[in-house]
């Protein structure tokens, strides 16, 4: 990756390093849920029995639980890696979209007409005044909710600080010599967008992108919490922060175990974007 | 700086008609008959047709856009189809809970987060400014609803020292008066508690950052020299300076304050917008949604609109076009 070779530097500062650590080992977990908390370990056995067993216990089949058990009895912990799965999931498809649009917008802005580029950047500032769970909320109440909806609408309202930087970028670089040079040898705007400009835009794009991913989980977490996200039989960290709820007083690892994983996803993606995005 | 101000007046009501537009849009795009989603399941075929008739739905789409737009700028947003009241007077009883918790912690937030970070922007030790700094990370990462949960957790359950829920004790229209307005602030504790720790680690850093910068700044060598006292230079130069950027921050942390008291709002029971647009949405309640989500792109545009003004008169530089800066 060109940022990974140019910026090698900063990946030596220490707070980069806490970030892609709690990342790696989390993103790793997640992947691995099927192989450490295969779905029969889900399945309710015998509730009475089971339920609401503290963190570090072994239940009466001598199955050990490293985070204890739901109200059902299920093993918070393989719940955990589980919804993992869904909520980073979410994240990065979200981000995906919005680093699509938010691209081709501050590209397009930046190197077309007058009109054009006005019009985009209206739209942009037009998009950035929406409030975004409000958006959620509205189109929770008028479709079914899903988890392709979230997505959808998360990546549709999240690529405007993308386009910005971008068309910042694109017309920052326009007027450098080496660009010019580019155009006068006969290359075409695309191959001067990607050669050239879009390199440049990468370090604080990524930093976009890592704040934009937390962004992403905590918004569906909150509207898994209310019940307008991912929908059963899937569960995301939201949701099981939901189920941790009603269980406060009796079982609370069963919320804060899945609140602690997710502030911990954003406070990786936040580091990494603090590193990445600090100007030399 | 009028000219600033037009211009961002003419955005803020293009904003504000972009979000009433998209929300007719959405509302006509939706699968299904607003009439027979209003009526419910038990509708037979002709209420369903009487009731199109009486929104207007037989007639052709302009002709209703042009209607909504006009109802929607005279406040008139239908009545709620779960409480069969109207909704403007519905959101007219909630706005005010709202407007508290937002303006009590936004102000706290940015009190304490500004103190923070100037404190840590002068600081010499790196140990505990790098503990500091730990901490409100930390902050900025927790969503609302968890940590509200967690406080509850604490200050309910363990410490049995404050309400989880409402905004006022059941025994409230009982008390005297300054045992209610005790219950009112005990009620309001936790979910002002709640926002501001959120709010406060953004603004900490963001400030810690904008100083840290200006702390060997020309300026700031001749104040010192000058022999101002450490606070002198702090708050009269650093600050000053610092600030402005900060300011910009608070109108645009307004969506995002928002959609936290919406979460925040509806953990703790608050009766505010937030809790009414949770309860609509649940109760697929359209009209209040639809309305609330007018007001609150409303609030948003505007905060953004008082931020600019602000900038304008913290900084005179701003004010004026013709200075280059």
């Amino acid at each position: 990756m060109i940022v990974l070779r140019t910026e090698r530097g900063r990946w030596h500062d220490g707070r980069a390093r806490i970030g892609l650590a709690i990342l790696g080992v989390i993103v790793l977990l997640a992947l691995l849920a099927p192989v450490i908390a295969p779905e029969h370990s889900l399945a309710e056995h015998s509730i009475v029995a089971t339920r609401f067993l503290a963190p570090f216990t072994r239940d009466g089949d001598g199955v050990f639980h490293l985070l204890g058990t739901d109200r059902l009895g299920r093993d918070v912990w393989g719940r955990l890696l589980h919804g993992g799965r869904v909520s980073l999931s979410v994240g990065v498809l979200t981000m995906v979209l919005s680093l699509l649009i938010g691209v081709v917008v501050g590209a397009v802005a930046g190197l077309a007409k007058r009109g054009v580029a006005l019009l985009l950047l209206g739209l942009t500032d037009f998009a950035l005044g929406v409030p975004r769970v409000v958006l959620l909320l509205l189109l929770a109440s008028l479709w079914p909710p899903s988890a392709v909806q979230v997505v959808l609408v998360l990546g549709l309202t999240g690529w405007m600080p993308i386009a910005r930087l971008v068309h910042a970028e694109t017309r920052a670089q326009l007027n450098r010599p080496y660009v010019e040079g580019a155009f006068a040898l006969g290359a075409r705007r695309r191959r001067v967008l990607f050669r050239h400009i879009l390199p440049h835009a990468a370090p604080p794009v990524l930093a976009a992108l890592a704040l934009g991913i937390g962004n992403a989980i905590t918004l569906e977490a909150g509207l898994s919490f209310l019940g307008l996200g991912v929908q059963p039989p899937a569960a995301s960290w939201g949701s099981l922060i939901a189920s941790g709820r009603d269980t406060v007083v009796n079982a609370p690892w069963v919320g804060l175990a899945p609140g602690i994983a997710l502030v911990l996803v954003v406070l990786g993606c936040t580091l990494i974007a603090d590193v990445v995005g600090e100007q030399e | 700086m009028l000219r600033g101000v037009a211009l961002q007046l003419v955005r803020a009501v293009a904003v504000v008609f972009g979000v009433v537009s998209l929300t007719f849009l959405l509302l006509h795009l939706a699968p299904g008959d607003p009439a027979a989603r209003l009526l419910g399941p038990a509708a037979t075929a002709e209420q369903i047709d009487l009731a199109r008739h009486s929104m207007g739905l037989d007639r052709p789409l302009p002709a209703q856009y042009l209607d909504w737009l006009g109802r929607t700028a005279r406040g008139d947003f239908g009545v709620s189809i779960a409480q069969g009241r109207p909704v403007a007077s519905l959101l007219s009883e909630a706005w005010p809970a709202t407007a508290l918790l937002v303006t009590l912690s936004l102000a706290l937030s940015y009190l304490l987060g500004i103190a923070i970070g100037a404190w840590q922007a002068n600081l010499r030790r790196r140990g505990l400014d790098g503990a500091i700094s730990g901490v409100t990370v930390a902050l900025t990462a927790m969503p609302g609803y968890w940590l509200g949960l967690v406080l509850v957790m604490v200050f309910t359950y363990r410490l049995e020292l404050l309400p989880a829920f409402g905004a006022r004790g059941l025994d409230a229209d009982f008390l005297a008066p300054w045992p209610r307005l005790l219950d009112r602030l005990r009620h309001l504790a936790l979910p002002l508690l709640t926002l501001t720790l959120i709010g406060l680690g953004g603004v900490a850093r963001y400030v810690r950052a904008s100083l840290r910068h200006l702390r060997d700044a020309p300026f700031m060598t001749v104040a010192r020299a000058k022999g101002l006292s450490r606070r002198r230079v702090i708050v009269r130069h650093q600050l000053r300076n610092g600030l402005i950027p900060v300011i910009t921050l608070l109108g645009l942390s307004l969506p995002a304050l928002f959609s936290g008291t919406v979460f925040v709002e509806a953990i703790f029971a608050w009766p505010g917008v937030g809790q009414v647009l949770v309860q609509a949405v649940q109760g697929r309640d359209y009209p209040v949604v639809m309305a609330a989500a007018t007001v609150s792109a409303v609030l948003v545009v505007l905060g953004n609109l008082l931020a600019e003004v602000l900038v304008g008169f913290v900084d005179p530089r701003t004010r004026d076009d013709r200075v280059a800066h």
